[in-house]
């Protein structure tokens, strides 16, 4: 029995050490925002929040969760998004929506890391998350636009650490 | 009006917050079974032995399911040809399915999927164009030729050459999926499909049913681009069939390598081409030879190769000119819609040409493709006469956004200082027809319900993949009512509400399905204006619906009011609406008449750079002018556009499929397959929709916008071949992809250093 914190709330998970996040996350905790996409890392669908670190939860074993886990439900509600949501929207990224909770929450995580990122850093840090409909040009128009509400607006109005104690 | 408003898709808020439900994501009834497939390994042979004892044996297996399971026919074929679910005596290509088992969890289906012992003896493989031409592998008999005129070379300059355009694979991010869930007297199936209604005829049909018996629902879909038009038939019939012999409700979801072993991929193109010119570069017969990679199944080829002959002179005026279209058989995946749907295969062909001649000749490539435009009035290669001719006007626009003719010049004098990193820019038009060359495919049905608080909810036979076609569907009703958009609902397309749909393809989803709509809206308009029209004693024609209002003169109502007025008088608040597209009379056989309903035009300036040590290259701007007609949605089209770009550039530079010599796709996941990245978007990409059009003749005066702005792209490979040319005097014939390794072959031909 593992406990895993996401969300904030905590759960006793019954499966097995081997079984990757992404499928406790979506058959056990029914938090179906987090998409299934290649199941070997490479498209970034699957992105959580780890301690506020963006991983790939489809290669991450339940046994390897080593913090509090943050879903893109976990990031921002209806009538409280998370000002990367909130850009999102405005910026209307999305088109078909799968990759779009990987998306945000990677974009989540690299401003935890770098709270102004250039282009190149977004780049860098984004080019993992795979979106077939070519919404990239939004996206960084999103993320540049967060970045800076986020620095005039404080790190309150979008904190993503996903309740750590 | 909402119309015409960059109003947001509308599962924006759903897809920033994980709520947007996909088929994956509905809730299963307790008991559902799961489903995978055993797969062939071989390219082609015969099957000898199918021992399943194992498979049947591992742990949670219900049932293992071959072809002889099948009680109606085992065919998934969108054409009258065959195409079985399961492998019966042969199998055609690896990753053929062979044989398919029903579990009680998603991951004991898949394990025991992998325990089948089939003894297949294998045939020779047809893997490569070359192998299928010297066997005669063709599709339809042998070649389709049509011809404007015959091509006279007489007295004109013989240019020759060949253009290679690799496939292409989906990568729609939601694989195909589908949820089958049996009732006391018929099924309705769940689909991840662009093509609800022949995913219920093939599941009737594998069932011996009734087409009533059977009920397809789709909701959203995580992404199509045509891979999920006849592909989704496979993985429907195969839960549907489940379904019906376990009698319990049964899912399959494909895993990403097997959806890209199993189902289909862009064709891929060889263009053998022949050129006359006379003195001034002008190209006056053209001879054009189209070898196209179909696959193992006749799937949707025809009709992908016929557009690729309609779009084989792009929008230039050809004098005389043939085309020979061969349509090969090969024991690889089907080959079967993807965006564009031949057309950008097409298109690459008269544009390496024209490439070719200005290169030949000197011209100044853009001046030359002027010089070929067609004008107004002027007819086709196939015989239909151009009602307008936007593109000069295009090109023009887009001359002076990109500035073009300074940055020429100044990628002149850049490449003549720096031996190492190599700029080019071009530009390329885009014409691309709209509607479905299949004359009768071209209609679409719709039910509207209006409510008595004044709300509506509606169905319409096109389904949402993520381009927005619901968004634009409640603007258009909004607008017939005049009320909000937001109290318009879209519920799931739904055989059992809207029959006989088309595939939502040809990027015809809005034009048909909301005009359906607004057909249906009238009814309902009508009905309410003639009782309130008797009420306040006035004609019908002077009542008006805007701003969420029903007014005539000095009488005005709330929608809601008139609504519920109208259920107290007895009058129905539901319609269907239908339409049909007018005006088209098209004969393949021949290869004459009037296709399409309009054209979609627009052009685009691509800049790249090239590093010629390593191959590697970067796209570093890119302008588009664009011809949306009166944009329903400015926002959605104009990502429509953005993505269609991007889509194209990766066929163009960094996705490649590489099947080995027994016929193995080595490229089955995005470890090996690589799409575009953020990282590989351009510093600039400048989108204007062009104000110029008069508008189409659809609903609305909108243009449809899915395919054409894929096709954009071909100015990418363009500006590419042109930086090659840069590093020397001799003809670079760069293929497609270009990938680092294709630059490197090129740059090493211009400078005549063969294919060093």
């Amino acid at each position: 029995m593992a406990e895993l914190r996401v969300n904030g709330t905590l759960h006793r998970i019954d499966a097995p050490g081997d079984m990757p996040l992404l499928w406790v996350l979506r058959d056990l905790l029914g938090l179906i925002g987090t998409k299934y996409g290649c199941g070997v890392a490479a498209c970034g669908a699957c992105t959580v929040l780890v301690g506020g670190v963006a991983v790939r939860s489809c290669q991450t074993p339940l046994e390897a969760v080593d913090g509090p886990v943050t879903t893109i439900e976990g990031l921002g509600q209806p009538g409280a998004l998370h000002i990367l949501q909130q850009e999102w929207i405005a910026h209307q990224v999305a088109q078909c929506g799968w990759c779009q909770s990987g998306q945000i929450l990677q974009a989540a995580s690299l401003l935890r890391q770098i709270p102004r990122p250039s282009d190149a850093e977004i780049d860098a840090a984004m080019a993992g998350n795979l979106c077939r409909c070519g919404t990239y040009p939004r996206i960084r128009a999103a993320i540049h636009a967060a970045a800076a509400r986020l620095a005039a607006e404080g790190p309150a109005a979008g904190n993503a650490d996903g309740g750590a104690p | 009006m909402s119309i015409g408003k960059p109003l947001p898709h509308d599962a924006a808020q759903l897809s920033v917050t994980g709520r947007a439900r996909y088929l994956d994501d509905l809730p299963c009834p307790a008991g559902t079974l799961h489903l995978a497939f055993g797969l062939s390994d071989v390219a082609h042979g015969r099957i000898t032995g199918m021992d399943l004892a194992a498979v049947r044996a591992a742990p949670d297996v219900v049932a293992v399911l071959t072809a002889a399971d099948i009680p109606g026919h085992n065919d998934v074929s969108p054409n009258p040809l065959p195409e079985p679910l399961l492998a019966e005596a042969e199998v055609h290509f690896a990753g053929q399915a062979l044989f398919l088992v029903v579990a009680r969890s998603h991951m004991a289906a898949r394990r025991a999927a992998r325990l089948g012992r089939v003894e297949i003896t294998p045939l020779p493989a047809i893997v490569t164009l070359d192998q299928a031409l010297a066997a005669g592998s063709h599709f339809e008999g042998g070649p389709i030729v049509w011809q404007s005129a015959p091509p006279d070379f007489t007295g004109l300059e013989i240019l020759e050459g060949r253009i290679e355009v690799g496939g292409q694979e989906h990568f729609y991010l939601e694989g195909q999926a589908a949820l089958a869930l049996p009732d006391e007297d018929g099924m309705t199936v769940q689909s991840s499909t662009q093509h609800p209604t022949e995913v219920q005829h093939k599941v009737a049909d594998a069932l011996g049913w009734p087409l009533a018996r059977v009920r397809v629902e789709v909701g959203r879909m995580g992404g199509a681009f045509g891979g999920k038009e006849s592909q989704a038939n496979g993985p429907a019939v195969a839960a549907a069939l489940a379904a019906h012999l376990t009698g319990r409700p049964c899912k399959i979801r494909l895993d990403r390598d097997d959806d890209m072993r199993m189902t289909g991929k862009r064709h891929e193109i060889r263009i053998d081409y022949r050129a006359g010119l006379d003195a001034s570069g002008r190209i006056r017969a053209l001879d054009l030879r189209h070898m196209l990679r179909c696959g193992w199944s006749a799937d949707l080829s025809a009709p992908v190769a016929d557009r690729a002959m309609l779009h084989a002179a792009n929008a230039y005026d050809i004098p005389a000119l043939r085309i020979e279209s061969h349509r090969l058989r090969t024991n690889t995946q089907s080959a079967t819609a993807f965006r564009g749907f031949g057309g950008p295969q097409g298109m690459m062909g008269i544009e390496r040409v024209l490439a070719h001649v200005a290169h030949r000749t000197g011209r100044e490539p853009l001046a030359l493709r002027r010089a070929h435009l067609l004008a107004a009035g002027q007819a086709t290669h196939y015989g239909q006469e151009l009602d307008e001719a936007p593109l000069p006007a295009i090109l023009d626009a887009l001359e002076a956004r990109a500035d073009y003719a300074a940055r020429r010049a100044a990628i002149a004098r850049w490449n003549a200082e720096n031996p190492i990193l190599k700029r080019g820019l071009a530009i390329s038009p885009v014409m691309f027809g709209i509607s479905f060359t299949l004359t009768h495919l071209n209609q679409a049905g719709a039910l509207v319900n209006v409510y008595t608080d004044g709300t509506v909810a509606l169905s319409h036979g096109g389904t949402e993949m993520g381009q927005g076609l619901n968004r634009k569907i409640a603007q258009i009703a909004a607008t017939a009512f005049g009320i909000a958009p937001e109290a318009v609902r879209i519920t799931p397309t739904d055989t059992a509400k809207v029959p006989n749909t088309s595939a939502t393809a040809a990027s015809s989803g809005t034009d048909l399905n909301g005009a359906a709509v607004a057909a249906a809206c009238a009814r309902i308009r009508a009905r309410l204006a003639a009782m309130l029209a008797a009420k306040w004693g006035c004609a019908p024609e002077e009542i008006a619906f805007e701003d969420g209002k029903v007014r005539a003169d000095t009488h005005a109502m709330p929608f809601a009011a008139a609504a519920k007025a109208a259920w107290e008088a007895r009058i129905s608040l539901s319609a269907t609406g239908f339409h049909a597209t007018p005006g088209l009379d098209w004969n393949r056989k021949t290869g004459r008449g009037r296709p399409f309903h309009y054209f979609v035009c627009g052009a685009a300036a691509t800049e790249v750079v090239l590093d010629i040590l390593t191959g590697e290259a970067r796209v570093l701007a890119a302008h588009i002018v664009h011809d949306a007609g009166a944009s329903l949605n400015p926002a959605l089209d104009r990502g429509q556009i953005e993505g269609g770009y991007v889509q194209g550039l990766g066929w163009l530079t960094c996705e490649e499929l590489v099947w080995d010599a027994a016929g193995q796709l080595r490229t089955h996941s995005p470890s090996t397959y690589k799409i575009p990245a953020v990282s590989d978007m351009p510093g600039v990409l400048d989108v204007a929709l062009w104000p110029g059009g008069a508008g189409a003749p659809a609903i609305h005066r909108a243009r449809a916008v899915g395919e054409p702005p894929f096709m954009l792209a071909i100015s990418a490979h363009l500006a590419l071949l042109d930086a090659c040319a840069a590093c020397g005097p001799h003809w670079p014939d760069l293929q497609a992809p270009a990938t680092p390794e294709a630059l490197l072959a090129a740059v090493a031909r211009a400078r005549g250093e063969g294919d060093a």
